[in-house]
């Protein structure tokens, strides 16, 4: 997931007779559910609009390393600290095939990471959110990656074939990622009484940044229209929250934690949980840069990139000096 | 297979435990903060074999020490004199040059020491030589073409890079000490003499460092007292605060 509030670039759907010719066959071919490939003709606003999307979910993948990575250090067994360390590098893997399928709709990687470092794109506000005790490394495998899940097996359905691909082949370590999650808060929530106390810690803190991840409420969400005709959105964000809802609450009362919110009731006739909204004043303010690790992340980021330039120039040019002197012992061969 | 003093053969074990365990924590820091996203999967995959590697050394340690004690327990509740890893690993990472250099230097004295004990006597210690080998060849290789590649760079690159070669140098000599703990396991036919090492491990890095335009300095003073666990740098204290804090802090808790 990770892909919130992505602006479509175009304001609301076409009607049929309103389109072109090569529109209406484009549109016949996404409700044909035939998968749109790099190469084939595309309106203008539906490639604008995937690489927004696909930028956001890769940028989230590799900001995503933070929060973790913020614990690898202190990890307390050698067990639990490589099996957070093969995660944190699979989200890196994740963060480099989302950018290789944006590419395929013409933007190259450093463009997208100057937009990210730039402001001018976003990743998940889950990520502005601080990891402050262990629990918190698997309630974020358990409810991140479990929230991100729920979108992306929705979207292996997605139209643009390499978006769709990359989805199917990421879910299948997310939900690997998801299970790990659950198993490390397993051992905290029936562990001694801080270990209990340190998870429902997380638990209270995370659980409506996890309900934000989704987006806003469908009332509110002004773009999804037309990316819902276009296939690159699949369901609503209120279904998808709903769905995350219904499969994380009797997870939490399998664990003997407290729920996160009072209004969380089994509602019969709905055959559904009711549960609080998220505040969303909150949730536009992190999207504004205020959440509580903002600023830190793009540090974090920008740092690394600015720290690494010599790097990469360095190898550059040696990449260049041997080109040059294999070019150079050719022609003397000649 | 010789008999061999048991107190040696633990001590041997950590060495190798806990040059891995240090470095692959070192590596670890890096965490989503390399020069390219490239970067932070290899480093993570590099730290990821060196704690596995970890685990089957002080598995076997543990074992052979006969108190009960688990690889945590050995990584999680010792304090840094009774750490027998070598000085370099636990110096800090520095640029990402200087942690690439670290790594190499390592590499290239891991992977040299590693060939010897697929021939060693120890049936244990050869299954886990076997297993760390394929994988310490592949990051000598990573990590040379890494310092050639930025040695043989920009001006800066260059000038980093031996920048990076003249700190580290002086603590190369550490891996090829010899003492009774390693004369004990040579003469059970366990492990080499570290010495009789240094003449391979001068001709490799020797290569890699000449593609690299790097000058290896003239100075053979050698740090020591990582591996005997007499003097670690002030480093290590600051690195094993984090590392085993939750388990001081928590002690008895399962993770
Ligand atoms: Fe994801
Ligand atoms: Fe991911
Ligand atoms: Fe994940």
């Amino acid at each position: 997931m990770y892909a919130q509030m992505v602006k479509t670039a175009s304001d609301g759907v076409k009607s049929r007779e309103d389109m072109s010719p090569e529109e209406a066959a484009f549109q016949a071919k996404i409700d044909a559910d035939i998968k749109i490939e790099p190469r084939d003709w595309m309106p203008e606003d539906y490639r604008r609009t995937l690489i927004r999307q696909i930028g956001q979910h890769a940028h989230s993948e590799v900001v995503g390393q933070l929060p973790e990575g913020n614990w690898i250090t202190r990890a307390p067994t050698l067990e639990r600290k490589m099996i957070l360390l093969a995660k944190v590098q699979d989200e890196a893997g994740h963060g480099l095939y989302l950018y290789s399928a944006a590419e395929t709709l013409g933007v190259s990687r450093d463009e997208m990471v100057e937009m990210l470092h730039a402001g001018k794109m976003k990743y998940s506000s889950i990520f502005n959110y601080p990891t402050l005790n262990w629990a918190d490394i698997g309630a974020v495998g358990w409810l991140v990656d479990g929230a991100a899940i729920i979108n992306q097996v929705a979207l292996q359905r997605t139209s643009y074939g390499p978006y769709s691909r990359a989805m199917i082949r990421i879910c299948k370590e997310e939900s690997f990622h998801a299970r790990q999650g659950y198993s490390a808060i397993m051992k905290m929530a029936f562990g001694t009484p801080e270990q209990k106390r340190m998870a429902q810690h997380a638990v209270n803190r995370l659980w409506f940044p996890a309900l934000m991840m989704f987006g806003p409420s469908d009332k509110d969400s002004v773009h999804s229209e037309q990316s819902m005709a276009w296939k690159i959105k699949i369901k609503t964000n209120d279904e998808l929250r709903q769905q995350f809802v219904d499969q994380t609450v009797p997870q939490i009362l399998y664990l003997g934690l407290e729920l996160p919110d009072p209004n969380i009731k089994w509602n019969e006739e709905r055959g559904h949980y009711d549960f609080s909204d998220p505040d969303w004043s909150e949730f536009f303010n992190v999207l504004k840069g205020n959440g509580p690790c903002n600023t830190d992340r793009m540090k974090d980021r920008v740092g690394a990139w600015e720290d690494g330039e010599w790097v990469r120039d360095g190898l550059m040019a040696h990449a260049r000096k041997k080109q040059a002197r294999k070019d150079a012992a050719k022609i003397a061969a000649e | 297979m010789a008999d061999v003093d048991n107190k040696a053969l633990f001590e041997f074990l950590v060495r190798m435990g806990d040059n891995t365990l240090i470095l692959g924590h070192r590596v670890s820091e890096w965490c989503g903060h390399s020069p390219i996203l490239e970067e932070d999967i290899a480093l993570a995959n590099t730290a990821l074999d060196l704690l596995g590697q970890t685990k089957m050394w002080l598995d076997y340690a543990g074992k052979v020490q006969g108190e009960g004690k688990s690889a945590d327990d050995l990584a999680f509740l010792r304090d840094a004199w009774d750490l027998r890893n070598v000085l370099l690993v636990e110096l800090p990472n520095g640029d990402f040059g200087q942690t690439l250099m670290r790594q190499f230097l390592f590499d290239a004295y891991h992977s040299i020491i590693l060939g010897h004990l697929l021939k060693s006597s120890d049936d244990e210690v050869r299954a886990i030589a076997q297993k760390a080998s394929k994988e310490v060849a592949y990051h000598l290789e990573r990590s040379a073409d890494t310092v050639v590649g930025l040695g043989d760079g920009t001006p800066e690159s260059h000038r980093r890079m031996q920048a990076a070669l003249d700190y580290l140098w002086p603590y190369v000599g550490e891996m090829f000490e010899t003492d009774d703990i390693d004369r004990a396991m040579a003469s059970a036919g366990v492990a080499p003499e570290p010495s009789g090492l240094r003449a391979d491990y001068d001709a490799l890095v020797g290569r890699v460092l000449a593609d690299a335009t790097l000058t290896i300095p003239e100075g053979k003073f050698a740090h020591k007292g990582g591996r005997n666990g007499y003097m670690h740098t002030e480093h290590l204290g600051h690195l094993l605060c984090e590392m085993q804090w939750l388990q001081r802090a928590y002690p008895g808790c399962e993770w």
